[in-house]
């Protein structure tokens, strides 16, 4: 099987974001078919001065070597997905994501993560989100398994 | 840094790949009983029934788990001794007909948000002890159990030949059929049949088997553990964890059952339907985080496991070489943990169960073996853990290879390393003071060191070999002892001081010579001397923090009851205290780590929906932790005389070992025993080791009184009816016989304390019968 090299990861234009959220809301839909955005959205937009912080995955990928059951994979748009039906919810994923962008709901066991589907891209009125193309060796990061403290 | 992100179809151990004809050999397969059941589904952690299984009669049926049982005994070895009580009789012995495998789960088991939920609990009456052992260990098999429909599984009786125990969660079906065809060695055995009876010749289908098995080591020796495996969908091969301790394994073989599968359908985050699923998984996020962050720098478990603990026990004199004569050696260096991390394979969640981030449970994969029936084929060896590398140790075998192919055959023959370790150590020390020789031990030259005949013995053990020295030595060093001694080979004293065992049991690998309260966490135990219901010796010879003999008490009441715990509900005692959080030195009482007890309480009250505190969690151990002991004294070995030690686990056996810490030595002569050195100067080492010996046994009987008199007990170590009563007991028959248990003992004058008390010393009460005013 051919390895994919690059993925599609979210940007921010922070100066173009208003706070309204509709972004969020978009993502519950997508996950939970719900649109209260917040706990149920993958990305979060965080409210940082006057200005705004965007918190969603970034395809890295270390929680690959986290699942026990091999219910997280890279699909071969390089993006790193996680099949619910395989699951088993252990949150392992969630506990070692080094940015928290893992994320669990109260709604189910199962986490849920950005699969860099666009919906929150199309949904922005002001354009301040945007996909762009990164190559995965650049990213790619792997779960420590050192001996001793770095 | 090795490459991680490896897609999982392409992991590759390079192991040697077996094939079988896998439809021949289950064709051989004959039906010996069946039945059907109705599947139900897991409430708040509980099944609410358990399996009985009888293999002589034939019989199959459920039993239902009442509240009543589930308020006494919780769950999982609370379980397990309920069920034997109501099964076996004072003179059950481990081959009787009436004794019982039973493997429990508990209400915490199978949850998969916290680390170390996996374990089963598996009692029977033991060959080595002839009491109740109890022993815990990770793999499917437990969580499967449970979600297939059953809190407990008993087999009790004899098959006519061997069988296969087939309970099939996804059919509601359990099966006994004959299998005559099968490899009997673990990690063949375990192969097969994950592959036999998945339901799809597809990886995520044969991580829903899990399958129990022992090995032809087990069938001929008194140390056969139980394999419980966990299907490894990158390793592609079933790896095993080991109910190691009392020979349940023997057991499992005694009994003809080759092995016990069970399978489930389905497992999801919520298959314990937990009372309240978001607060699990916030306990258990935040420990993953704690895991994330610390281990590193703590215990380094994911990287090496438990074998971090090798260069520490050195350091500390405390890691037994040469049969525990002493604490550290030499050429320890040679097996400390990065000399095993260099052949672990590294970035595999090795969860023993799944979610454990602590990931203790390494490999070594393609290990190429050196010996014996499987020599040159390359498999996985799952280990080594601390205590097999502290049986290397104890050999005096410093070369890790050797190590990982002592962990090969033992686990794939079924044996307990630890047992077989501690022996072989013991024949070691007798082989080099002649007790025993080369023709004593059938032309095997077992001296210390002598990984060949090590090796060879485990052959000739699993092979049945027939010679004499074989078929007494796999029965364990109490054996051995009685041996040499009607054989007239040997100081009577020097062989009950060097054999490394109480109540029939092999020693686990800790050297307790200074820690006065490890001895007592050895010797005043329910089982018999295995460290899982106290590790005290940081506290007590590192920190003196308890330097009375009422510390000392209290310690040993509080920890053994908090370690019980884990054993009641289906845990792992390591996620406690082997992860600290970054402040628990500055928590008020940092041994106990209090941020992880109170996870404990909000996570069995998040499973079972009861609110319950700190306090209740030691009550719900301590009422099964007297009805064990209750239980031992029942079948006739639960008082003072039966928590002897040996003198070799309190102070120096040989000169040799009392030169070699002379200092030491010395030092304690004069600052407890209060010589003056003037004295100390002019006696000879014999003489100085003559009133150690004398002081540190009564020091131990001293320890004794304090701790039965804290836990309950009259001073012959009986728990009293008072205080079971006081702990919500009330089964008749057995508050019955310890009344009159109690009673016989005060006729037989027995109910007196076991230490010499001096002026300005004090037993722990001086009210005779002082249980009677409770």
């Amino acid at each position: 099987m051919d390895k994919p090299k690059t993925v599609k990861v979210l940007k921010f234009h922070p100066e173009k974001c208003d706070g309204g959220l509709l972004c969020e809301k978009a993502c519950s839909k997508v996950h939970f078919k719900s649109d209260e955005g917040g706990d149920k959205s993958a990305i979060r937009i965080i409210k940082d001065g006057n200005s705004y912080k965007m918190h969603v995955c970034d395809q890295r990928g270390l929680c690959l070597d986290m699942c026990p059951v091999g219910a997280l994979k890279r699909k071969k748009n390089g993006i790193v997905w996680l099949d619910k039906e395989i699951c088993i919810g252990c949150q392992a994923c969630v506990g070692f994501c080094p940015i928290g962008a893992m994320r669990k709901s109260d709604a189910r066991i199962e986490p849920f993560k950005c699969i860099s589907c666009g919906a929150c891209v199309r949904a922005c009125p002001n354009g301040a989100l945007e996909l762009v193309e990164v190559k995965i060796d650049r990213i790619k990061e792997v779960v420590y398994h050192n001996l001793g403290a770095e | 840094m090795v490459e991680g992100q490896i897609p999982v179809e392409e992991y590759d151990t390079g192991n040697t790949k077996h094939k079988w004809d896998l439809k021949k050999i289950k064709q051989a397969h004959r039906v010996v009983s069946e039945y059907s059941y109705k599947k139900g589904k897991v409430e708040k952690g509980y099944a609410n029934r358990t399996l009985y299984i009888n293999l002589r009669t034939k019989e199959i049926k459920e039993k239902k788990v009442t509240e009543k049982m589930k308020d006494i005994f919780t769950g999982g070895r609370g379980f397990g001794l309920k069920l034997l009580w109501d099964s076996i009789k004072p003179t059950t012995r481990w081959d009787s007909d009436e004794n019982e495998l039973v493997i429990t789960t508990g209400p915490l088991c199978g949850t998969t948000q916290y680390p170390g939920s996996g374990k089963s609990l598996c009692l029977t009456v033991s060959p080595s002890t002839n009491i109740i052992c109890d022993s815990n260990v990770g793999g499917f098999f437990g969580p499967y159990l449970k979600f297939a429909g059953f809190d407990a599984l008993e087999i009790q009786g004899k098959a006519k030949h061997d069988v296969l125990i087939i309970i099939d969660g996804e059919k509601g079906k359990i099966i006994v059929e004959t299998a005559p065809l099968e490899e009997k060695d673990t990690h063949l055995l375990s192969e097969q049949l994950t592959n036999m009876y998945a339901s799809e010749d597809i990886d995520k289908s044969r991580q829903k088997v899990s399958v129990v098995t022992s090995g032809k080591g087990a069938e001929n020796s008194y140390w056969g553990c139980l394999n419980f495996s966990f299907y490894d969908i990158r390793r592609k091969v079933p790896r095993v964890k080991q109910a190691g301790r009392g020979g349940l394994g023997t057991v499992l073989r005694n009994k003809n059952v080759k092995a016990i599968v069970t399978k489930v359908e389905r497992v999801s985050g919520i298959s314990n339907n937990p009372a309240d699923p978001v607060t699990l998984a916030k306990i258990g996020t935040k420990l993953h985080r704690e895991v994330r962050d610390l281990d590193r720098y703590q215990c380094n478990m994911r990287a090496v496991g438990t074998a971090h603990l090798v260069e520490i026990m050195n350091e500390y004199d405390l890691l037994p070489t040469e049969n525990y004569r002493f604490g550290s050696f030499p050429k320890a260096s040679k097996i400390y943990s990065p000399k095993f991390y260099k052949y672990f394979t590294k970035i595999i969640p090795d969860g023993c169960w799944h979610g454990c981030t602590m990931a203790c449970a390494k490999t070594v994969d393609g290990f190429t073996v050196i010996t014996g029936p499987y020599k040159g084929q390359k498999v996985t060896v799952d280990g080594p853990e601390y205590e097999t590398v502290g049986c290397g140790a104890n050999m005096s075998i410093w070369d890790p290879l050797w190590i990982l192919e002592f962990n090969f055959y033992c686990d794939t023959y079924g044996l307990d390393t630890i047992s077989t370790g501690t022996a072989i150590a013991f024949y070691m020390e007798m082989y080099e003071y002649g007790i025993l020789n080369k023709e004593r031990c059938d032309g095997l030259e077992l001296c210390f060191g002598n990984s060949y005949a090590s090796l060879e013995f485990l052959h000739r053990i699993a092979s049945g070999h027939k010679g004499e020295f074989v078929q007494v030595a796999s029965k364990g060093i109490r054996r051995v002892k009685d041996w040499l001694i009607n054989n007239g080979w040997g100081d009577i004293k020097l062989i009950e001081d060097c054999g490394m065992e109480s109540k029939g049991l092999e020693y686990s690998e800790y050297v307790t010579k200074e820690s006065l309260a490890m001895q007592g966490g050895y010797g005043l135990t329910l089982k018999g001397p295995q460290h899982d219901e106290a590790w005290l010796i940081f506290m007590d010879m590192v920190n003196n923090a308890i330097p009375t003999f009422k510390d000392k008490a209290e310690a040993l009441h509080y920890f053994p009851m908090w370690r019980t715990w884990f054993g009641l509900n289906g845990l792992c005692k390591l996620p406690w205290n082997d992860i600290e959080p970054a402040d628990n030195a500055e928590t008020d009482d940092p041994t106990k780590v209090p941020e992880h007890v109170q996870n404990y309480v909000d996570y069995q009250s998040a499973m079972t929906g009861n609110k319950i505190t700190k306090k209740d969690l030691i009550l719900q151990s301590e009422r099964c932790y007297n009805w064990q002991r209750a239980m031992n004294v029942w079948m006739g070995r639960g008082r003072r005389k039966d928590d002897w030690i040996p003198y070799r686990s309190m102070g120096p056996v040989t000169e040799m070992e009392y030169i070699s810490r002379k200092d030491r030595y010395d030092k304690y002569l004069a600052e407890k025993i209060g010589l003056s050195e003037k004295k100390i100067e002019k006696m000879n080492v014999k003489e100085k080791m003559k009133i150690l010996y004398d002081f540190r046994q009564d020091q131990y009987q001293k320890l004794a009184d304090a701790v039965y008199f804290r836990r309950g007990w009259t001073p012959n170590g009986v728990p009293t009816p008072q205080k079971m009563k006081q702990l919500g007991i009330d089964d008749p028959k057995m508050l019955e016989f310890l009344k009159e248990t109690i009673e016989k003992d005060d006729k037989a004058c027995l109910n007196v304390w076991g230490g010499k008390y001096s002026k300005g010393e004090e037993p722990p009460s001086i009210q005779p019968k002082y249980w009677e005013k409770w």
